[in-house]
């Protein structure tokens, strides 16, 4: 009898173990892999194959992933950065990129891009999935699902993708197994680059609002940065990208720049510096005025690369050799995605692969 | 909670497994407490209508046994000295004072479930009527819950507390039993309506683990999961998108949007059972069956044999039967055999109890004039079919084709498709709308209409509708295996093991990868969640 | 039991009632059929059969059938 059952758990566990390979296998094949389309969505998973350090961490949405170029910051101050932001990345997702980062690293200075803080409730779920998805698994992880859910949503579609992804059996293409197990880099250090160039266009007025304070949800993840970058010795600075639109109020400027006040911060809203930076909205951006385009990028980065090296004290990584080598592979990648982006703009007059 | 609901899987695995970890003897009150808790999870007020049946039914339930105990000790005690008709006479009075018992407690619970279910739909009417004749004067609606389930069990405890009347079965003498034949949750959802009779036994018996009745139960568990979520869910997209736009789609789509929902609520209402069953079966205890195949049946009679089984004896044994052959009824139709002669007199009884059955099927399901019209349509087809009955009979013996294997598909599809047209009740909003659209179908019926570009928006993509091809094709290959040969499952498990377990292996991909779960698709209620 | 048998053949004339063992259970009558026996029952041998005595057993054969009138005539 004893040996009978024996048999059978054995039996049960070999079929169990069979079953939960294959599903393995198949959540790998179902799981979208961003690499030829939204490559936005590839962005976070990216920060686990680097193997060299950063000293300076952005952390926000669109705002920061495609208007800074840590390789621009790396040739021109040796300064080592990394981006952990994906589109639409609210203000919580932020809090826990940085906390999940912190489990890696302890960068010196954190910079914020405000953006987001206009949001106060959790909005899209596939924005949320494009952010959190590329994410190790931790607590850190769990706590950012949780806090961004809408209300369709569910922990275990998150920790078991494929229950979110097993329709997409009908949309599976050659793509997807091909990157099954190990995908393209696409971005520079979190930075999404674009040569294209569109000129600005006239945005409709911005709308009134009734209220004008920011989320308090949102606000509180502020400061929950905030006290986590205290507690590390960690600078805190907040930026606002320069761009047309979405419109950043003048009342949310006030209150973002009287909360930095209150707590010591450096707050830089570039909308109102952009002459300043040399940002030219019909030459730097690359969708009519929303986001830089590499020029438009390098001239922000280069503009507040100045900044960061005269303020903190960090290091210039171009002389370290392990750096060097790594670097110049990030450099050479760098300038062969302009160089295929720019072949790819004279020919077809936009840009195919990226 | 619904069936596809991640929150019900992790209930039923952690109710299978403290089911078997803890001591047999706690086993059935271990149940009991767990489906409590999910009439709790589902909503805490839910606990006091069901508290209010259980220890209502039981209560009279005991006082039946009491009075009978009492007339058998009488009986006994003064066998000697008691005429016949003494004796006939103290019985007809102990049986009245059973009777007014009987009558109380079922006036109490079938009152509790048409206040619920039934006031919005009274006052909806009777607005109705005040707007015909022009008061300007409404009543407003009130706001009730409807426990989940609450036609099923108070049918279930109704069917009991009869059997207790009749003598059939014993009452139950611990109100937590009777509670766990009343909540007994994998029910709950859906049905089916048990009789006391036929649970008992196994859902308080002690089980042990058994690798075999565990791997039956899993299978039908899976089975049932595969029609409702690959199936059912899948078709529902199209069906809605149909029924909801009356406008848009007539003519040969209403016929598309009619056999769709025949496909989706069989997948939904037999799977939704099949987990059912399943479940139990897991935990050793055997619950009745509700299908036997539906759209095999050759004709409307035996379609309501095959088809929501338990509900249909229901009927059948508690309202049927006790209205024919009741003697003010034996009477009724002596006189009107003495007045209209044989042939109407001898109709009588059948008629008015078969319309009494439909009537209350039909407002049973729901709270609607859809589902009123409903019942009666399919009482007017029964008896309609009854009637021609002669003629059918005729017509087979010249022709002889009875016995021909295309007359047999004739009856089969004949059926499938009375019985789905019937069902459009169920998918349009109100009755004038559902025969509109039931002469639609025929008047605006434009072949070049059904296209596949027409097809592909109603919200399914063409690997939909491939994949639903291969499962109702498959459905039907069991279907027909099951009618002739028996039970799939115990084909399945006379195979080699290897089958048994790569058959298990498939079902559970199929139903995880083709599921129709999750964001994209709408979680759909169970069809029958709430009547 | 000859009356029976007379009233069970004119509603199916094709049955052989003094064999079939299986009316109910094997679909030979169905309720409406029941309901007509019962009836024809009431008129010819002044016995009302009560609901809860329409089960299987009771109506599988002519012979069942017949008990279970002489019994409601005892009663």
């Amino acid at each position: 009898m004893h040996k009978k059952s024996f048999v059978w758990v054995f039996k049960a566990a070999a079929f169990l173990a069979v079953l939960l390979v294959t599903l393995f296998f198949l959540q790998r094949l179902l799981m979208p892999k961003y690499m030829s389309d939204i490559v936005e969505g590839a962005l976070t998973a990216e920060y686990y194959e680097e193997t060299t350090g950063h000293e300076v961490l952005f952390v926000g949405d669109c705002e920061v992933y495609e208007n800074f170029s840590p390789i621009t910051l790396y040739e021109e101050y040796g300064i080592s950065s990394y981006i952990r932001g994906s589109a639409q990345q609210l203000a919580w997702q932020s809090y826990y990129m940085l906390e999940d980062t912190l489990r890696y690293e302890m960068p010196r200075v954190v910079v914020f891009n405000v953006l987001a803080l206009k949001y106060d409730e959790p909005q899209s779920e596939a924005y949320n999935r494009m952010t959190i998805d590329g994410m190790e698994f931790s607590k850190t992880k769990l706590d950012a699902i949780k806090a961004s859910m809408t209300d369709r949503e569910n922990t275990l579609d998150y920790l078991l993708p494929i229950l979110r992804y097993h329709s997409r059996w009908s949309d599976l293409s050659a793509e997807d197994l091909t990157y099954m197990f190990s995908k393209d880099k696409i971005s520079h250090n979190g930075y999404y680059m674009r040569v294209d160039v569109r000129p600005a266009e006239g945005f409709p007025e911005p709308d009134i609002l009734a209220d004008y304070t920011l989320g308090s949800n949102a606000m509180g993840y502020l400061d929950k940065m905030r006290t986590l970058c205290e507690e590390k010795g960690i600078a805190l600075v907040l930026v606002k990208s320069p761009s047309l639109f979405p419109h950043w109020y003048d009342e949310w400027d006030e209150q973002i720049a009287a909360y930095a006040a209150q707590y010591g911060l450096d707050y830089f809203n570039y909308e109102k510096l952009a002459s300043e930076v040399g940002i030219d909205y019909n030459t730097d951006t690359y969708d009519a005025g929303l986001h830089m385009n590499l020029t438009g990028a390098e001239k922000l980065t280069s503009y507040f690369g100045r900044y960061l090296k005269e303020n903190y004290e960090l290091t210039d990584h171009r002389a370290d050799p392990e750096y060097q080598s790594v670097y110049a592979e990030k450099i050479q990648f760098y300038d062969y995605m302009e160089a295929v982006q720019r072949k790819e703009l004279s020919e077809y007059g936009e840009i195919v692969s990226y | 909670m619904l069936f596809t609901s991640y929150s019900f899987i992790g209930f039923i695995t952690v109710v299978f497994l403290l089911y078997y970890l803890l001591p047999r003897k706690c086993q059935w009150p271990f149940l009991l407490a767990a489906s409590y808790t999910f009439y709790f999870i589902a909503s805490p007020s839910y606990l006091l209508f069901i508290g209010a049946t259980t220890v209502s039914t039981y209560m009279t339930g005991r006082r039946l046994d009491a009075l009978k105990e009492t007339q058998d000790a009488y009986i006994k005690a003064n066998k000697g000295s008691l005429s016949r008709e003494e004796k006939k006479a103290y019985k007809a009075s102990m049986k009245a004072k059973q009777w007014k018992w009987l009558l109380g407690c079922l006036l109490f619970n079938l009152g509790i479930l048409a206040v619920l279910k039934y006031t919005n739909f009274v006052i909806a009417n009777f607005n109705g009527l005040l707007r015909m004749f022009g008061s300007g004067g409404q009543i407003s609606f009130v706001d009730l819950v409807l426990p989940m389930g609450i036609s099923f069990y108070t049918f279930q405890t109704m069917g009991y507390i009869i059997d207790v009347y009749r003598g059939t079965c014993r009452a139950e003498k611990n109100l937590f039993r009777l509670a766990l034949f009343v909540s007994f949750f994998p029910q709950l959802v859906q049905g089916p309506i048990s009789r006391y009779s036929d649970l008992a036994k196994s859902l308080y018996e002690r089980h042990d683990f058994d690798t075999r009745t565990v791997a039956y139960g899993l299978y039908r568990i899976l089975w049932g999961y595969f029609k409702k979520a690959v199936i059912a869910d899948r078709i529902l997209t199209a069906v809605n998108a149909i029924i909801q736009n009356p406008d848009t789609y007539q003519g040969g789509f209403v016929f598309v949007g009619m056999m769709f929902y025949a496909f989706e609520l069989y997948a939904d209402f037999t799977g939704g059972i099949d987990i059912t069953i399943g479940i139990a079966e897991t935990m050793g205890i055997t619950v009745t069956e509700n299908f036997r195949r539906p759209y095999l049946s050759k004709n409307i009679k035996e379609y309501w044999n095959r088809w929501h089984i338990t509900m249909g004896t229901w009927f059948t044994d508690y309202i049927f039967y006790p209205i024919s052959v009741c003697k003010p009824m034996l009477n009724v139709s002596k006189v009107s055999r003495a007045k209209f002669g044989d042939f109407i007199g001898k109709r009588v009884p059948v008629y008015l109890s078969s319309f009494a059955v439909w009537f209350t099927t039909g407002i049973w399901h729901g709270a609607s004039w859809n589902f009123i019209v409903w019942g009666l349509m399919n009482f007017v087809v029964i008896m309609i079919s009854q009637e021609c009955e002669p003629l059918y009979k005729k017509f087979h013996n010249r022709f002889h084709v009875k016995d021909k294997r295309w007359y047999g598909v004739f009856e089969i599809l004949r059926t499938i498709l009375l019985m789905s047209s019937l069902r459009m009740f169920d998918c349009y909003r109100d009755v004038p709308l559902t025969f509109r659209m039931f002469g639609n179908m025929f008047t605006h019926f434009r072949l070049s209409e059904l296209h596949t570009e027409a097809f592909l928006e109603l919200g399914l993509t063409g690997a939909d509708y491939a994949l639903l091809s291969v499962c109702l094709l498959l459905l039907f290959a069991v279907s027909l295996i099951e009618e002739k040969k028996g039970s799939v499952r115990d084909l399945i498990f006379a195979a080699p093991e290897i089958v048994r377990y790569a058959v298990f292996y498939v079902l559970v991909l199929s139903v995880i990868i083709f599921g129709a779960y999750g964001i994209g698709f709408d979680q759909s209620q169970f069809i029958y969640n709430q009547f | 039991m000859e009356a029976l048998l007379k009233i069970l053949t004119n509603l199916h004339p094709e049955v052989d009632f003094e064999t079939s063992t299986d009316l109910v259970d094997g679909k030979i009558i169905d309720s409406f059929d029941i309901v007509s026996i019962i009836s024809e029952i009431n008129d010819e041998y002044d016995v009302v059969i009560p609901a809860e005595e329409i089960v299987p057993d009771n109506f599988n054969s002519a012979q069942a059938l017949y008990e279970l009138i002489v019994r409601l005539e005892d009663e």
